[in-house]
């Protein structure tokens, strides 16, 4: 028992107590930041080396659903473009992970794309099913990670589940393999309504590195509604926490 | 120095051309390999077929773990035949690839004794197998009973089906299908032809694994193109790759002590693990370090602030894992969930070709560090730790012992790294691989040995990528480790090896 204790001193305090400000190194790659002085040269550049295609070549906007944050194009211009640590870089809509050229301002969540029974229903308790389809289990290790001593997501009464009978909702990973679409709309299905559909990482969100793969099949993110996207490769705990503390109003 | 009937090569230095490599009749072939394989210091790496020109060309490789060689065998089939007589029978560890073969390419392997489904390939040769009607193995009895568990399991974890076949609670057998997460990678290694794209793609293989992937397709790069890199930059990838073992070999410590109920070695381990990958994200921004190893140079080359916070993090990791393990490792009621449960012997290990850290568990010194050194272990002997009793006990002890030797290592590896000159240039993406040429690049992933193969054709572009991560071999060994064990025991051994779907199913 003492050898407990003193494994338990020495272990500390180890839990986060602000989960929205909690630091994270510079080099974090979160929210871009693309100046609005880039030229047409510039983003013909960047758009060519782009290995996702995830910068639009008639703006020069970043698409944070498609993007791997591998930080070539910051790399190729620096000081035009930029990936800030900013993780909070959750959207409850799909265009809402555009980001245009000579925006700086943070992304926020819109109140107003939220449905209503999500909060009255789910925001004091958040049972959630994660399926991967096929995610390479970075994402699927970030997300147990945000159960963990560190972030400790149960706090909020947000939990993943053993059961789709006993969630509120399904977490998806990965890029949807064609092998796992049966299982992932059996689970889906498994939930009662009503439902909540998270996408975790590119994969998820577009597909990423993996779009236009013959193995895919991503017929189930086209046929239903999606509540939140979680971008990143993989989403950080932090992006993930603070993505779901804003769709429930926490 | 060739004899005729193989090539010889060794890890990541030497791309061959592919006329160079003599193809043999298959039964000279079939008698070469079986000869090569008695002998417990070989043991193949990779074995495959690709269509070219109207053909399947095969292709074996065979690591001689004493001498470091790795000795390439092939052998060709016309359109008109669709058989070979299979080596499983008397090579059991090649039961993985000639069913991969089977399924790919409609190969028959007359005499083999299990030529199931590997992973249901988007491109398999047979369109009406699929993942509904996978063979399970019956037994019919009316004392036995089946649990099937999964596609999609409790945890937060990757999918597969396991098929228990049960006399009450005593497991008898267990049958693991796979494929659920196959997303066509090595096609796309083809099809893409951007060498960044490239690199992502080997960095998300396993994103677990994504330093080990990600360095064995960086290294087969660098041979196929000639690109020679700097001594600094082969120390930090050597750091990189031990600070990616410590930091899964925690998680694991953490997941081990989970399942048992034992919170506090949990809890600490969590922990302990996110001060690890913490430190990776301080280094290159991503907690798994993908971005980090590219071919030719690196976008994110180690500088004193760096090194001297990994070595800050690593003593308080090493000191407190080391404290907490000491307590997880001699507590009665975890001894009892773990030891003597979950054994692999030896000889079943030898036979069916288990990798990395479950075959050091069971006294196998299989090391790719070691016996087929690449980057700066090159320069640097590794002494790998073994354990002898292969049970779940030996699995989580071999990673306490791993996490300090690692330790010890990326403290060398500093030293060294403080007194070489840097010149870490910027990667190379505009590369030109060698037209008409076959190379081979082994990493020791924190799971095992990883294996990347390329063939290039007659204008340098890739014709067929394969890739061989180490669960691929492993999977068979937590089938058999589970054989006569409670089935309350699964988890506990199924976390021991911690095996990669993705990496499996590519
Ligand atoms: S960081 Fe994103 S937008 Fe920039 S090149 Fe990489 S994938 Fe494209």
């Amino acid at each position: 028992m003492l050898k407990e204790i003193r494994i338990l001193t020495d272990h500390g305090k180890q839990y986060i107590p602000d989960l929205r400000k909690q630091p994270v190194s510079e080099r974090f790659r979160g929210r871009p930041v693309i100046s609005e002085v880039i030229t047409r040269e510039e983003i013909e550049k960047v758009a060519a080396i782009c290995p996702v295609n995830a910068i639009d070549r008639r703006n020069g906007s970043i698409d944070l659903g498609r993007c791997t944050f591998c930080n070539e194009c910051a790399l190729m211009l620096p000081g035009t473009i930029g990936f800030t640590n900013d993780y909070r870089i959750a959207a409850s809509r799909r265009g809402d992970l555009v980001v245009m050229t000579g925006q700086t301002e943070v992304l926020r969540l819109d109140e107003t794309a939220v449905r209503k029974e999500i909060r009255r229903l789910f925001r004091r308790s958040l049972k959630l099913r994660q399926v991967s389809a096929g995610g390479d289990n970075s994402c699927e290790m970030e997300l147990a990670a945000s159960c963990n001593v560190n972030f400790d997501l149960g706090r909020f009464g947000i939990e993943f589940v053993a059961s789709p009978r006993h969630a509120d909702g399904i977490v998806i990973t990965g890029p949807v393999t064609e092998n796992m679409s049966e299982a992932l709309e059996i689970c889906y299905k498994a939930v009662p309504s009503p439902k909540v559909i998270i996408l975790v990482g590119t994969d998820s969100i577009s597909g990423g590195l993996f779009e236009g793969s013959p193995a895919l099949q991503r017929g189930f993110i086209d046929r239903h509604p999606v509540d939140l996207y979680v971008p990143g490769n993989p989403a950080h705990p932090l992006t993930f926490i603070n993505g779901v503390m804003d769709l429930l109003g926490l | 120095m060739n004899h005729p009937s193989y090539i010889e090569l060794k890890n990541g230095i030497s791309p061959i051309m592919t006329t160079d490599v003599p193809v043999i009749e298959y039964d000279i072939f079939y008698e070469k390999v079986r000869e090569l394989l008695i002998d417990k210091s070989n043991h193949c790496l990779s074995y495959y077929c690709y269509a070219f020109a109207g053909r399947l060309k095969f292709i074996c490789c065979i690591a001689d773990d004493n001498t470091g060689i790795i000795r390439l065998l092939s052998h060709e089939m016309r359109p008109d035949n669709t058989t070979l007589k299979a080596l499983t029978p008397f090579c059991p560890s090649i039961h993985i690839f000639e069913r991969e073969i089977h399924e790919n390419h409609g190969v028959e392997f007359p005499g083999h004794p299990w030529l199931k489904p590997v992973r249901y390939p988007h491109d398999r040769a047979d369109r009406m197998s699929v993942m509904d009607n996978y063979p399970f193995y019956e037994i019919e009895s009316e004392e036995l009973h089946e649990v099937g568990v999964g596609p999609i399991h409790a945890g937060v974890i990757e999918p597969g089906h396991f098929r228990f076949i049960c006399n009450g609670e005593k497991v008898l057998h267990l049958e693991i299908q796979l494929g659920y997460q196959h997303r066509g990678i090595e096609r796309l290694f083809v099809d893409k032809g951007d060498a960044l794209q490239r690199c992502l793609l080997a960095e998300n293989i396993a994103g677990d694994t994504a330093v080990g992937h990600g360095l064995a397709h960086a290294q087969l790069i660098e041979s196929l193109a000639g690109i020679e890199v700097c001594e600094a930059l082969q120390i930090e990838r050597c750091i990189a790759l031990e600070m990616e073992r410590i930091a899964v070999h925690i998680g694991d410590t953490a997941a081990l002590s989970g399942d048992v109920a034992y919170q506090l070695g949990q809890v600490t381990c969590e922990a302990l693990r996110t001060m690890v990958i913490n430190t990776t994200q301080f280094w290159c921004g991503n907690r798994f370090g993908k971005g980090l190893v590219r071919p030719g140079g690196s976008n994110y080359p180690l500088t004193e602030e760096t090194a001297g916070e990994i070595l800050k993090v690593l003593e308080e990791v090493e000191r407190r894992y080391e404290n907490v393990t000491g307590r997880i490792y001699t507590l009665p009621s975890v001894l009892g969930r773990f030891e003597d449960i979950g054994r692999v012997t030896r000889p079943q290990a030898e036979s069916i070709g288990v990798v990395g850290m479950a075959a050091r568990s069971c006294g196998i010194v299989r090391d790719i560090r070691r016996t087929h050194p690449f980057q700066y272990y090159r320069n640097f002997e590794i002494n790998p730790v073994t354990l002898e009793a292969g049970d779940v006990l030996a699995r989580g002890m071999l990673r306490a012992l791993e996490v300090k030797a690692s330790a010890g290592i990326i403290r060398a590896l500093i030293d060294s790294w403080r007194k070489t000159e840097k010149s870490v240039g910027r990667p190379v993406y505009n590369y030109k691989l060698r037209p008409g040429s076959f190379a081979i690049s082994l990493t020791e992933g924190w799971r095992g040995e990883i294996c990347h193969t390329v063939v290039t054709d007659s204008e340098g572009n890739v014709l067929h990528y394969k890739v061989k991560d180490p669960s691929q071999h492993n999977w068979m060994a937590l089938a058999l480790a589970v054989r006569n064990q409670e089935i309350s025991d699964f988890p506990v051994c199924n976390k021991s090896f911690n095996l990669s779907y993705c990496g499996h199913d590519l």
